[in-house]
């Protein structure tokens, strides 16, 4: 019984953190499939806009360092997309993918010339008392963060479903010659993108950063994502929604139930684990955009 | 009438290197409908992508000549500009979007419209003259067959409103009865709509059926044009795309035209002969 409390309080919060890991991988998908290219960058954007963020919050406080924080991310993601994959427009996917690479060691740089090397702490000033739901134990920052990762994540769904700049970017996920021929601009949806995955980032690196801190690491996030991007498949919305919760949850158990049988450090291994399987059994993914093949 | 769309002289290259239209002139009337005949390769899908301006996407490039639509060039425009104008391109192949649905695709193709009541009501209209795809609105348009595929490919074109479409191929690969329905579908939207129609076909007997002029293409040069009927009629131009006298050894149609002189001077020899009184045969 013992047990069962344990493993649903630990489901929880897997589920919790589960959310956050949704909404790094849909910055990435959303970059994917504009322009079919795993945006290594992400991470480091993520990393940029936290250090931005708290460097700016002592200034200026909370508030407008957040609205400053989102021009900035706003403004890297206009330059990553003209001065970089503008005039790389048709180039071979792996060249587009190294310069996502460049662009982070980019921004790392810039990130380590103005704000320097040490690790920040992010206090959002969010209630920690848990919260106790049916005899359940929940981290009460947690929960916040989970809401708040939800939010962006509806959020961004009903972007790609119901605005005309979302449609316009799943048509040019699937032909971007036929959506030209209707007049949609690639290079105005792809800048938009952009600077919604800097605010995806922005969103991503406040939530993390209020969990364990600003430091450099946290650009490792974009190898937190691919096993999310693994299975949920790497084009698909609900994918990386569905996927990220699933090495959330796979994480919190692990690291509860075998993480004390083997000393510990399961979490870490857990969503390369699951991805493996499910390399093994499903390679598009959960929900990775079916091969349409009419006969 | 004044012309929609003139086209004087159009040279393209691919890559800078690949000459590809040598000098292509036509025109289309304020909402007519005329076809640009010719085999694989003359040309036809170079010209329309000319005009849409899609041939940046492939590295293509005019170089000389003018395209100009309503009296104005179009040459240096974008292709999201030239949408706006109000010419649509049916790209060969229909390519439409797989993963999205079929009322998606057709929304797609009204983005470069103001986003409001219109789309709706040019849905129902689009609808009303393909009511397979009312039926199959909330289908993957992968899963279409390549009647409705093409249907839905045209649809999407309306929905952007177009003064002309440039309808490429639209026979490719279907049945013969769909692809009469599918021709008489566009005969009444040209003549109900107000919508001109630059159509490049293979299927010369069909495509003729249906328009008022036509251009033939070969080799990237237009090498013959005329009126419908009578190029219906044209011994010349039946006789190599009706099927009269088929792909034996790559037969030009210059090669045709070349035979039929020479044969036509046989005749006026001989006839000279016979006039002359002597007679060997
Ligand atoms: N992107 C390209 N790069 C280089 N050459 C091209 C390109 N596209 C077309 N061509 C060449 O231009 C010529 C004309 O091609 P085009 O597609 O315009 O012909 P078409 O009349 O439409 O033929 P089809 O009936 O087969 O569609 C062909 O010889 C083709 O090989
Ligand atoms: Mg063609």
């Amino acid at each position: 019984m013992n047990d069962l409390i344990y493993g649903i309080e630990l489901t929880i919060t897997g589920l919790l953190i589960g959310s956050m890991y949704s909404m790094v991988a849909l910055g990435f998908v959303l970059i994917f499939k504009a322009s079919s290219v795993f945006n290594f960058a992400q991470g480091a954007m993520t990393l940029f806009a936290a250090l931005t963020l708290v460097g700016l919050i002592p200034m200026v406080g909370f508030w407008v360092a957040l609205l400053l924080t989102v021009g900035v991310m706003g403004g890297v993601a206009v330059f990553a997309e003209r001065a970089i994959f503008r005039p790389l427009v048709g180039a071979e996917p792996l060249v587009i993918f190294v310069a996502t690479l460049g662009l982070a060691f980019i921004l790392e740089g810039s990130a380590q010339i103005f704000w320097g090397t040490q690790p920040h702490g992010l206090k959002l000033g969010l209630p920690v008392e848990p919260l106790m739901i049916g005899g359940v134990f929940v981290s009460m920052p947690d929960f916040i963060s989970a809401l708040a990762a939800a939010f962006f994540v509806i959020l961004l769904v009903l972007f790609f479903h119901k605005t005309r700049i979302g449609l316009g970017l799943r048509a040019i996920a699937d032909d971007h010659v036929a959506a030209q021929s209707m007049g949609i601009q690639l290079r105005k949806v792809w800048t938009i993108v952009w600077v919604l995955a800097g605010i995806v980032a922005l969103a991503a690196g406040m939530l993390w950063g209020a969990r364990i801190g600003v430091h450099f690491a946290m650009s490792l996030i974009a190898l937190k994502a691919l096993p999310v991007l693994i299975i949920g498949g790497i084009e698909s919305i609900p994918g990386a929604i569905v996927a990220g919760l699933i090495v959330g949850v796979a994480e919190a158990l692990g690291e509860g139930f075998i993480g004390p049988l083997v000393g510990g450090g399961v979490q870490d291994i857990m969503a390369y684990l699951v991805a493996l399987l499910f390399l093994m059994f499903r390679p598009y993914g959960l929900f990775g955009e079916e091969m349409i093949e009419r006969v | 009438m004044a012309p929609v769309l003139r086209i004087e002289d159009v040279e393209v290259y691919y890559g800078g290197v690949i000459h590809v239209l040598k000098g292509v002139s036509l025109a289309v009337p304020e909402k007519g409908i005329v076809a640009l005949l010719g085999a694989n390769g003359a040309g036809k899908s170079t010209t329309l992508k000319a005009v849409s301006n899609l041939l940046r996407a492939e590295r293509g490039e005019v170089a000389r000549g003018t395209i100009e639509f309503l009296g104005r060039s179009v040459l240096k425009l974008d292709p999201a500009d030239i949408v706006r104008l109000g010419i649509v391109q049916v790209l060969e192949g229909r390519r439409l979007f797989e993963h999205l649905t079929v009322e998606e695709n057709l929304r797609a193709g009204a983005y470069a419209q103001t986003w409001g009541e219109t789309v709706k009501s040019d849905l129902e209209r689009v609808y009303e003259y393909f009511p397979a795809l009312a039926e199959r609105r909330e289908l993957k348009a992968g899963y279409l067959s390549g009647g409705e595929q093409q249907m839905a490919a045209i649809g999407r074109a309306m929905m952007g409103r177009p003064k002309l479409i440039l309808l490429d191929e639209p026979s490719m690969g279907l049945a013969p009865l769909l692809v009469k329905e599918i021709f008489q579908i566009v005969h009444r939207l040209n003549r109900d709509e107000d919508v001109a129609i630059l159509l490049a076909e293979q299927n010369a007997l069909m495509a003729l059926s249906i328009v008022q002029y036509a251009y033939v293409m070969e080799g990237g040069r237009v090498v013959s044009e005329g009126r419908a009927d009578a190029l219906a009629r044209d011994d010349t131009v039946r006789r190599f795309y009706l099927g009269m006298a088929d792909h034996e050894e790559h037969q030009s149609y210059r090669k045709i035209l070349e035979e039929k002189r020479a044969a036509a001077g046989m005749r006026n020899l001989r006839k000279r002969q016979s006039a002359g009184g002597s007679d060997d045969s």
